[in-house]
């Protein structure tokens, strides 16, 4: 009983298979616009892992369907296949490779983390206040200053944002940040970014809050240092006396950005 | 009249469930009225007249239907007849209407009821992606649309896709060990009787003032504490459903444990029976946290304590974090029974010995390990700790890997086998290992935290989970469902039927869920009635696959109804399987086997000479005895 399978063969078919996946699926930009530093490695990581994703995908077809025609049963055929149990270097090989392209993957993944969460020296701290269903922003000033629904920040200039919800969760995600951080009641959550691209974008809650929940979008302009100081001296209100109290506490509990208690 | 009232039955039921009802609203008025409170609601949310008769009303009517007469006469000192078999199988479809300790009864029972609540929350489905098609608000209003997805999400995963395996799990599981039932009857037709209770209860939060529970299934406090009634129908059903799923899996874990023929050693046992072993094992240990958790924002509704009321101290993100300890462990609830039947799909009909068994077996237990230590990849993005999500990325990753075994170990069953591709099941479970393999891979995207943080809550979370759970679980469903057809019913089904099925679901399948990637990377969050233009022909896209995906069910229907009262009869063993199930006639007569049979090989001896799998009565005369324990592991053919 010979068995004799085109590996090799079979190798070939899955790495063509990959490629043609990879060069139709790599260029094409998944995550829409990108236009803040954490753009870059993150829409990069996901390239890496389309790579790889498609060659798992190519390998399990090209087993699948050589397998299909190969070991299809004649019509009529009622006899059994050959009783092979197994083949411990073959179980060997599928459990350690998966497991060392996985810790790639984990350890690739932990380096983007860092990168994209790696405090600048002097970041514009906004305050970002969430209820049913709209957005808020308070400035840093001798009183905060507030703009409600609109959010303006300076290009390339990282910005540290602390976010506040005021009766259930909601989530900030600007796509083309590729940020997203849930606003929590009851503490006080942050997330930085550095935005690199001038132009109009779109803040979207992303956790279930309510009826509104769709709606419940702002308005988000990324602008030259000098139009974001003339646009933050525009600002005629101050943070409102109850969303202040958030703020104050906030200081108090907890100063550091991405401490480990409420980061 | 009063004779029917004395014997259980639907009668008694209808009356324990009034009185049930009447107790807890008496309840509600006796102890508001101590307390002082005045006697009807004034509160915002909570509502205990309705809230405590949701729990009483339900027990009485389980008490009126019998569920409870065997123990209560026993607790009370009463006369009982420990083998008793008077509620043991059916001779008519009415006793499939009755409390029936059969499990081969229970079995068709949760099925059929699962299908039935499946169909339900594919209806809603439909009304979602009707609603979705076009851009702006045309069929429903967002608190209905809202309270569409929670309940669809909740009727499949709690009373269609853990239960339905529970219920092809009762039917097959105890034949496949040569069992005559499962270790406890009557708690086994408990837990199934549970089980309609609490879909009853999700489909009943529609007629709730203020709605149907639309904080999805995830319930996230506060939105859940302060949101209308219809929340608590969720937080009481998933009890019902929870305690229903406890039991099976107590009885599953007994059953498995204690009841195996002689000479069935672990290393002989079909991989159905490992993976149902595997996900009980989950099932006992994490489904406690859910029905805790939900027990926890009921309170906060209904007496005012503060778990998740950030102003009265609580902790918002404590929730998430019990919550997912079940719900994470779910997902594998959800999917090792699936890869049992896939393994018996298709080791029978490629004429194979499973690649790997005893790899097979373990990478299931690993995937019960792994899975209590990756909750939190569900809250990357949720304000948690921040260095929690390292190590949780790097287990969920981890995952991956006994997964993968069982993707490949399949693929290497089919080589140098032979393959016959004639059975619709079949076609389901090749057609699993391809798609299950793409919910795999955008699983480990989402496992990688950077890439999470941009996709969590968004379009391609829904792909994922519909990849999964519908590609992955409801395949591996249609698969044991085609295959035991015959077993259960004694009938054939239509192959071409469950061809034109099969293609239907899979291109639906493909059509719906493939592009809710794009969309949800390109920027459309999920649970919203409502989306930006941009996404406009993309959904349209989406919504008419679904269409196509949800009609392709009903020729399902058709062909399963059809059928089971005019299909051709089958034999004891249509699809020539070693399994012991496949040896007895179909359906199997009242308590399974005349003899017990003896176990004397693996469950896969496809293609070895004069390899036997069990004994049967009646072909016994010159068999071997069954050998011990220890000498079974040189058949069983793993590495």
């Amino acid at each position: 009983m010979t068995r004799r399978l085109p590996i090799a063969k079979m190798f070939g078919a899955t790495l063509v298979l990959t490629a043609l996946i990879s060069v139709v699926m790599v260029p094409i930009r998944w995550n829409g616009q990108g236009a803040s530093t954490a753009a870059g490695p993150i829409d990069t990581l996901l390239d890496v892992m389309i790579v790889l994703s498609a060659f798992v995908f190519s390998l399990v077809m090209v087993m699948l369907f050589y397998a299909l025609w190969k070991f299809k049963a004649k019509p009529g055929d009622e006899s059994d296949g050959e009783p092979i149990h197994g083949n411990t270097r073959l179980e060997i090989a599928w459990t350690l490779i998966p497991t060392i392209i996985v810790l790639f993957g984990a350890g690739y993944s932990w380096g983007v983390l860092n990168d994209i969460e790696d405090e600048a020296e002097n970041p514009l701290k906004v305050q970002v206040f969430s209820q049913q269903f709209a957005w808020s922003f308070g400035y840093p000033g001798k009183d905060e200053a507030w703009s409600a629904g609109e959010l303006h920040v300076p290009v390339n200039r990282q910005v540290l944002f602390k976010m506040h919800a005021l009766d259930v969760i909601h989530s900030f995600w600007v796509p083309e940040w590729r940020i997203k951080k849930d606003n929590v009641p009851g503490i006080v959550t942050t997330a930085i970014v550095t935005p690199n691209e001038e132009g109009t974008y779109q803040l979207i809650c992303t956790e279930l809050c309510g009826f509104g929940h769709a709606t419940m979008r702002a308005k988000v302009v990324v602008e030259s240092p000098a139009e974001f100081r003339e646009w933050v001296g525009g600002l005629k209100q101050k943070v409102p006396a109850p969303l202040m109290e958030q703020v104050v506490q906030d200081t108090e509990a907890d100063p550091l950005p991405l401490g480990a208690g409420g980061a | 009249m009063t004779a029917a009232i004395k014997r259980p039955g639907w009668t008694r039921a209808a009356l324990g469930l009034v009185l049930g009802a009447a107790f807890g609203v008496g309840l509600v008025v006796i102890l508001r009225e101590i307390s002082g409170l005045p006697i009807w609601q004034t509160e915002q949310t909570g509502y205990p007249h309705v809230v405590v008769p949701l729990v009483t009303a339900p027990l009485g009517f389980l008490l009126g239907f019998g569920a409870f007469d065997y123990w209560l006469r026993w607790a009370a000192g009463m006369p009982t007849i420990p083998e008793d078999h008077s509620q043991h199988g059916a001779t008519s479809w009415r006793d499939y209407f009755k409390f029936n300790t059969d499990h081969k009864v229970i079995g068709v029972q949760y099925v059929v009821t699962t299908f039935f609540f499946f169909f339900m929350g594919g209806l809603m489905a439909m009304l979602i992606r009707a609603e979705l098609a076009q851009p702006g608000a045309q069929i429903v209003d967002p608190s209905t649309y809202n309270g569409l997805f929670s309940t669809h999400a909740v009727l499949m995963i709690f009373v269609f896709v853990i239960p339905v395996f529970a219920g092809l799990a009762n039917y097959v599981l105890p034949l496949m060990i040569g069992a005559p039932d499962m270790a406890f009857p009557r708690l086994n037709a408990l837990s199934f009787w549970l089980l309609p209770l609490a879909g009853l209860m999700f489909l009943g939060s529609f007629l709730a003032p203020g709605g149907a529970f639309d904080t999805g299934w995830t319930g996230y406090a506060p939105l859940s504490t302060g949101a209308p009634l219809g929340q608590s129908f969720f937080n009481v059903g998933v009890q019902f459903a929870g305690a229903s799923s406890i039991a099976t899996a107590l009885n599953f874990l007994v059953t498995i444990i204690t009841m195996r023929a002689p000479g069935m050693t672990f290393w002989r046992m079909p991989l159905l029976v490992w993976a149902n072993l595997s996900t009980s094992l989950l099932v006992v240990a994490a489904t406690p946290f859910i029905a805790g958790v939900q027990f926890m924002v009921l309170f906060d509704r209904a007496i005012g304590t503060q778990f998740f009321e950030f102003a009265g101290g609580g902790d918002v993100i404590s929730y998430q974090h019990i919550f997912w300890f079940y719900s994470h462990p779910a997902v594998y609830i959800m999917m090792l029974p699936g890869f049992g039947i896939i393994s018996e799909v298709i080791s029978t009909h490629a004429r194979k010995p499973i690649f790997g068994y005893r790899l097979m077996a373990l990478a299931l237990i690993g995937i019960v390990v792994l899975s209590y230590s990756v909750w939190a990849h569900h809250m990357f993005v949720a304000g948690m700790f921040s260095w929690l999500r390292v190590p949780m990325m790097i287990t969920t990753l981890l995952i991956a890997v006994p997964t993968g075994i069982k993707i490949f170990s399949w693929l290497g069953t089919l080589f140098f086998g032979k393959i016959h591709t004639y059975s619709t099941a079949m076609l389901f479970a090749l057609a699993f290992i391809v798609t299950f393999t793409i919910g795999g891979i955008s699983g480990v995207m989402l496992g990688m935290v950077p890439i999470d943080i941009h996709v969590s809550d968004t379009y391609f979370i829904v792909a994922h989970i519909h990849f999964v759970l519908f590609g992955g679980s409801v395949f591996t469903i249609f698969a044991g469902v085609y295959h035991w057809f015959p077993k259960m019913t004694g009938r054939m089904y239509d192959e071409r039927l469950g061809r034109f099925h099969f293609w239907g679901t899979l291109v639906g399948t493909w059509g719906t869920f493939v592009p809710m990637h794009w969309v949800g990377m390109d920027g459309m969050p999920r649970r919203v009635a409502d989306y930006s233009a941009q996404f406009g022909d993309w959904n349209l896209l989406i919504s008419c696959f679904a269409f196509m995906l949800g009609a392709a069910q009903l020729v399902f229907l058709y062909n399963m109804i059809v059928s089971w009262k005019y299909g051709p009869r089958a034999g004891a063993n249509p699809w020539r399987a070693n399994t012991i199930e496949w040896q007895v006639s179909s359906p199997p007569p009242i308590f399974n086997f005349d003899e017990i049979p003896r176990v004397v090989g693996g469950p896969y001896e496809f293609g070895v000479p004069g390899a036997k799998h069990a004994i049967m009565s009646g072909d016994g005369a010159e068999a071997p005895r069954p050998e011990p324990a220890t000498v079974g592991t040189q058949t069983a053919g793993a590495p």
